[in-house]
């Protein structure tokens, strides 16, 4: 008797293998119901995009709008010079990635293959400026841009792009100090100079990380709100970020919280877009500096 | 003889002992490669450095030349009932919203470093709203917490909860910025998700032969073997939420009744709706001795908590 119930099997759910398949399952749950929170605010935005005005403001709440009212995007970027803010923005980005890149990479080379007196000592300052508030530095350097007449143009926002930024040089760094030296050392034989060797062999075999510095600058300066806020008074040189926080207290567009959300709908696409399509580049970078987005 | 070479500008030129051309040729390129970096340190760095310290004993407004006040503009913060009313929203929300955000950051890493199916798209999803911080995100959350027709309350209704007023309630504003703030908790993840997987499994494999529970391999295992991230995590959100700006901007204002006004938002209303620059710089050094304290308090307690791999061979 005793002999037949000790070799009778466990029932499943006691077993290793059971035991593991419940956790795996519970697991799946609680990720899928963590992951439906996160995407509902997303929901909630297009869904009050495609609502009539009566829609949004109606109780009980309409989750699916029939028909959805397409027109409300068009609407919102017609309300507004949307264009306009759309060149500015994507000028800036593209002129701050341009700048940040050579810049960086320059400078990663630099601090990843050069021996000299002060360099390490830099290197360090350099860290340490990324624990720096960026308030301390916020007042000179507005009313240094305000004494070179640029407050009002894009040069605020773009020239300090082409003198390095830490983050970025760190993360170049990491990557450079990870390739063979030997390529270098065969170009140096047969005579290249320094510079030959950054720009015909270095940048080349970096296109993942100048990747990855790149969909960075991108979201990064996309998304900056604080310094096209105080350096583009003008109406007309608004960026992207910049005119929605106006549209919202604007008389043409009021309280029209479907024509607002249509138009944060567009204004989130393109990082949206270039992280679905670039993926793997936000990852690396989070992975080797744990930079966040 | 390393002492020697250190202390080379001691000795006169034509005694100190000279630098091959190809050493001279490396340092020069050296600097050459830099040299962006190098200046933009000192004229966007340590420049404004320089002069944000100097400014802060001033009184300027931009029009006029600056007048020498001494330390007045510190004392004057500490008089400021809006100064203290700031410093306590940013203090308040950096202690909740950061430790808070990182157990939930540590939880999704734990949860999508199992063999789920799909785990590769529940760790984009995870990570997409830190991709589009800004303006548009805190407009979403503005209307989100819509006390009458925000999703927030909505949902809330449906489980029998009658939600608060939120942005226009002074009791409940600032909580709604910290539940807004734990939308992003994917960039931590990931971090975590990375030192998750630097974990060697022989750990796990040793613990579970002789007979460790799951709670006692988190514990002794995981938790230890993560610290160093939870330290970086830390430091950085710590800086990030003292610094917090656009959501309290779009979000509420600094409002209602200055119950977000993060210190961040009142610097930018001195300096540049009051022109008071001096003022404006005074505060940004008390942010940074702040920031620094706090970091320096993650610094020093770290030996207690954080656990390095090389501290222990060090040890054996």
């Amino acid at each position: 008797m005793s002999a037949a119930q000790r070799h009778r099997p466990l029932p499943f759910w006691r077993t290793k293998r059971g035991q593991e398949r419940i956790r795996l399952t519970l697991s799946t749950v609680i990720a899928l119901l963590g992951a439906s929170l996160l995407i509902l605010p997303f929901y909630w935005m297009i869904s009050t995009a495609l609502k009539t005005p009566a829609q949004v403001f109606a109780l009980p709440p309409v989750w699916f709008p029939i028909p959805p009212q397409f027109g409300n995007f068009v609407e919102a970027v017609t309300l507004i010079p949307m264009h306009l803010y759309a060149f500015n923005t994507f000028f800036i980005v593209f002129m701050v990635m341009i700048g940040t890149l050579l810049s960086c990479s320059l400078s990663a080379y630099g601090f990843a293959r050069f021996r000299a007196p002060g360099l390490d000592f830099i290197f360090l300052v350099l860290l340490a400026t990324m624990m720096l508030p960026g308030a301390v530095t916020l007042v000179p350097t507005y009313l240094l841009f305000n004494a070179l007449g640029w407050v009002n143009t894009f040069l605020p926002l773009i020239v300090p792009a082409y003198f390095g930024s830490a983050f970025f040089i760190f993360l170049m760094r990491q990557f450079y100090l990870t390739l063979p030296i030997e390529l270098e050392d065969a170009a140096k034989i047969d005579g290249a100079n320094s510079f030959q060797i950054y720009w015909r062999i270095m940048l080349p075999l970096s296109k993942p990380v100048l990747a990855t510095v790149a969909v960075f600058t991108f979201v990064w300066t996309y998304n900056d709100f604080f310094s096209p806020l105080i350096y583009l008074t003008d109406e007309a040189h608004r960026t992207i970020a910049v005119a929605l926080s106006y549209f919202q207290g604007s008389p043409r567009v009021g309280p029209q919280m479907h024509i607002l959300m249509a138009a944060a709908a567009i204004s989130l696409a393109p990082p949206l877009i270039l992280f679905i399509a670039a993926q793997r580049y936000f990852v690396r970078g989070i992975v080797t500096t744990g930079i966040r987005g | 003889m390393a002492e020697i070479v250190k202390e080379a500008h001691l000795y006169p030129r034509s005694v100190r002992p000279r630098l091959s051309r190809w050493r001279r040729r490396e340092i020069f390129d050296a600097y050459l490669f830099i040299s962006p970096t190098v200046i933009g340190l000192l004229v966007f760095l340590l420049g404004p450095i320089i002069a944000s310290a100097a400014l802060s004993f001033t009184d300027y407004d931009i029009l006029t030349a600056p007048a020498w006040v001494g330390l007045d503009n510190y004392t004057g913060l500490f008089q400021d009932g809006l100064f203290w009313q700031a410093l306590r929203v940013s203090v308040i929300y950096s202690v909740i919203s950061v430790p808070l955000g990182l157990a939930l950051s540590l939880g999704a890493a734990l949860l999508l470093n199992q063999k789920i199916r799909g785990v590769a798209i529940l760790r984009s999803i995870y990570y997409m709203p830190t991709i589009i911080s800004g303006v548009a995100v805190a407009m979403l959350w503005r209307w989100l917490f819509n006390a009458q027709f925000g999703m927030v309350n909505i949902l809330l209704g449906k489980i029998g909860i009658r939600g608060p007023m939120w942005l226009t309630d002074e009791r409940w504003a600032l909580t709604a910025i910290i539940i807004a703030s734990f939308w992003g908790v994917g960039g931590a993840m990931l971090i975590y998700l990375a030192g998750l997987q630097g974990i060697p499994s022989e750990l796990y494999e040793a613990a579970e032969i002789d007979g460790a529970t799951e709670q006692a391999k988190f514990r002794y295992i995981t938790l230890p073997m993560i610290s160093h991230v939870t330290f970086f995590n830390l430091v950085l959100g710590i800086i990030g939420a003292l610094q917090l700006f656009t959501d309290a901007y779009v979000m509420t204002g600094g409002g209602p009744n200055n119950a977000t006004l993060f210190l961040s938002l009142y610097l930018y209303r001195q300096a540049f709706l009051y022109l008071k620059m001096g003022y404006a710089s005074a505060m940004a050094w008390v942010l940074f001795a702040i920031v620094l304290v706090l970091t320096l308090l993650v610094f020093k307690s770290s030996p207690m908590w954080v656990y390095y791999e090389s501290e222990r061979r060090r040890a054996t």
